[in-house]
């Protein structure tokens, strides 16, 4: 019998029972919507990370003063005085470094134009932008002639400068920081929130030289960030400024910590793959829960048309035929169903991300997962009614009432 | 007669093996049924009338004894084979209709189609069914659903139904027994009009009068054959007809 002949007695039947086949559909429905819906904004969120991590900088290696893993030393990450700028030096001169910047941080009160506004001031090196992968959107970043005679020369951030130079050019202009006069030398491109919802343009650079003997007396950097030629010699690079550190130091436990932002992208992933995980298992039990609602819905259509399977089988239905027939309506109906939740389910997504302002991510892959699971739950689910259906006596069916 | 029948039966037997006693439903029947014989079967409740019919139909299978349709040993044949047989070599009309409900007469009489073997376009079922439908006199209900429909339509439908496939044999069983005198004259007049245009037909009736416009008569006792005759007052349905409507026309003027 003709596929098409089956698929037409399938939506007759279903349409017959309308309420009945939506009900049989709902857990298909609710499984594969909340899927799709859950995978669409995790996966939004997890890109959202990734685009921040690597928003960090291309290749990038931090050195934190303070060990992480120490109990004592937890929450003086990048206080504890450590680093110098002779360790900075030192691991400028290993291979396969392409840029180095000491980072000092502080925060104080900026006044430019009359307005004055509290931000970030950072001590950094000329390879800051480069590190960071940023962009200067005016001006020039300061050099190292800069660096080297203690210039009051400034990069100032987006909101730095929104704030304290609303309608004008900020390059050239003075901007006082505790009372010293820098000149804006460079405005840096916007750049938005960074993983912990900072805002990463809320900010003032200077020449860390600057930094150290104008605005604060230290001696000591908070981190350092090293640039790695590229990807592949990560570990190498952050195994040789570890080895260097340790032996410049020559302290029993390590003072210092060194992360890369490959293994900060690594945790993101193993953190996704991991919610990745549990939405399968919830997908497949809600489908599973889905795929006997439809058995059970199936196995009563078997019975209760018991009379048309005996007619049909009467005027010269073969077995097959009728096995064919349930399993096409089975499908249809968890095909329907699957159809329906990814529509749901993306809608949702999409309603959710535009009310919280959230981006997500249409998953390709787990709407083919999606549609070719629920056919197979229809196939699975509809197989044993069908074969009941397929294995009537004829005669018996038509007697039953 | 020199053509080989289209119904060779050889020492039938059904038996129903339920609970402790077996029921001897047909008990050895032997019967030659020929092209474009119309014959009647008929016997008290429980003689096995339905039993043979179903037989006969391929819907059962005998517990002894052989079977041959068109030459076909019947008995041989496996689940799909039957179905293939009743698809194309018979047209099987129930005592209770057996129409598909909330399904349009037209999709009731296409349904066989759907299942032979040899392809029918989608195009050709529709004419296939609205010609059948017109043999028994329902052209312009096509689209009726069968609760929309008298009892004597619905057998129409199931009539049409059974002819859609073209067979060489049409079965009914007890084509006549939910329906009144002059539906089943009139059901009778169809099968008298399509026995003359070549159909064999085997009918199931317990009544005499609706035996009468058959050409042949086999009677069944307790699962055997008693009797086996030609009919002799062979009833016409049109002259029939005739007359009830006299009669009706007579009732009226007396009241
Ligand atoms: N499925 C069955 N299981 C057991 N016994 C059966 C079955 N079908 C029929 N019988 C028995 O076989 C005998 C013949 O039944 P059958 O239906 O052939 O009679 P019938 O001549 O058609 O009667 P009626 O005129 O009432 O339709 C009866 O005694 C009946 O009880
Ligand atoms: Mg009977």
């Amino acid at each position: 019998m003709r596929i098409l002949a089956s698929l037409k007695i399938a939506e007759r039947a279903l349409r017959r029972n309308k309420m009945r086949s939506l009900l049989t559909m709902l857990g298909v429905i609710i499984g594969v919507g909340a899927v799709i819906g859950a995978v669409s904004l995790t996966s939004g969120a997890t890109k959202q990370v990734e685009d921040q991590v690597s928003n960090l900088g291309e290749n990038v290696i931090t050195v934190f003063s303070g060990n992480f893993t120490t109990g004592g030393m937890r929450g003086g990450w990048g206080s504890a005085p450590t680093l110098t700028l002779e360790d900075t030096a030192a691991i400028r001169g290993l291979p396969n470094v392409v840029g180095i910047s000491p980072e000092v941080r502080d925060r104080a009160q900026v006044l430019a134009n009359g307005l004055n506004w509290n931000t970030q001031v950072l001590g950094e090196s000329p390879d800051y932008p480069q590190i960071r992968n940023w962009d200067i959107a005016l001006g020039a970043m300061f050099s190292d002639a800069d660096v080297r005679t203690l210039a009051k020369a400034a990069v100032i951030g987006k909101t730095v400068a929104d704030q304290l130079f609303p309608n004008e050019n900020p390059v050239g202009q003075t901007i006082r920081i505790r009372n010293l006069p820098f000149q804006i030398v460079g405005v840096l491109a916007a750049k938005g929130f960074n993983l912990f919802g900072q805002d990463q343009d809320d900010v003032v650079v200077v020449p860390y030289s600057s930094h150290m003997h104008r605005i604060t007396t230290r001696t000591f950097v908070n981190s350092i960030q090293v640039q790695a030629a590229n990807d592949k010699v990560i570990s190498l690079v952050q195994q040789e400024i570890t080895d260097l550190l340790l032996a410049r130091h020559r302290s029993k436990e390590q003072d210092f910590t060194v992360r890369s932002q490959l293994e900060l992208m690594q945790t993101v992933t193993a953190t996704s793959r991991a919610m990745g995980f549990l939405l399968a298992g919830v997908a497949a039990v809600s489908l599973v829960v889905g795929g006997i609602g439809i058995m059970n819905i199936m196995l009563v259509s078997v019975t209760e048309r018991t009379r048309e399977i005996g007619i049909r089988m009467a005027v010269g239905a073969r077995a097959a035929d009728i096995l064919v027939q349930f399993l096409i309506e089975a499908v249809t109906l968890s095909a329907i169903g699957g159809a329906i939740g990814i529509a749901g389910g993306i809608g949702f997504s999409k309603t959710v991300a535009y009310l919280k302002d959230m981006p997500t991510v249409t998953p390709i892959l787990w709407i083919v997962i999606a549609v070719v699971s629920s056919a197979v739950i229809g196939i699975v689910s509809g197989f044993y009614p069908a074969w009941k259906a397929s294995r009537l006596d004829p005669i018996e069916a038509l007697r039953y009432e | 007669m020199q053509t080989n029948p289209v119904i060779k039966l050889d020492a039938i037997k059904k038996t129903y093996h339920t609970g402790e006693v077996d029921v001897q439903a047909v008990r050895g029947i032997s019967l030659d049924i020929f092209p474009g014989e119309f014959v009647a079967i008929m016997g008290s409740s429980g003689s096995g009338k339905s039993t043979l019919m179903n037989m006969i139909g391929a819907l059962d299978r005998p517990t002894g004894g052989h079977y041959w349709l068109d030459g076909i040993d019947v008995s041989t044949l496996n689940r799909d084979q039957l179905a293939d047989v009743r698809n194309e070599k018979i047209g099987f009309v129930f005592q209770g209709f057996n129409l598909l409900s909330r399904t349009s007469a037209l999709e009731n009489v296409e349904m066989p189609m759907q299942y032979n073997r040899q392809r029918i376009t989608a195009h050709e079922q529709v004419e296939r069914a609205h010609h059948a439908l017109e043999l028994v006199g329902l052209g312009e209900r096509a689209g009726h659903h069968p609760n929309q429909l008298s009892g004597g339509q619905q057998q129409r439908v199931a009539i049409a139904r059974a002819l859609v496939n073209r067979p060489a044999l049409l079965l009914a069983d007890e084509p006549t027994g939910n329906l009144d005198s002059q539906t089943s004259i009139e059901i009778m007049g169809v099968f008298q009009k399509l026995n003359e245009q070549g159909i064999t037909i085997v009918m199931v009736t317990h009544e005499l009068d609706v035996a009468r416009f058959t050409k042949r008569m086999v009677i069944l006792r307790d699962g055997r054959i008693v009797t086996d005759e030609a009919v002799a007052n062979r009833s016409v349905a049109e002259n029939e007809l005739q007359r009830l409507r006299q009669e009706q026309q007579a009732v009226k003027l007396a009241s």
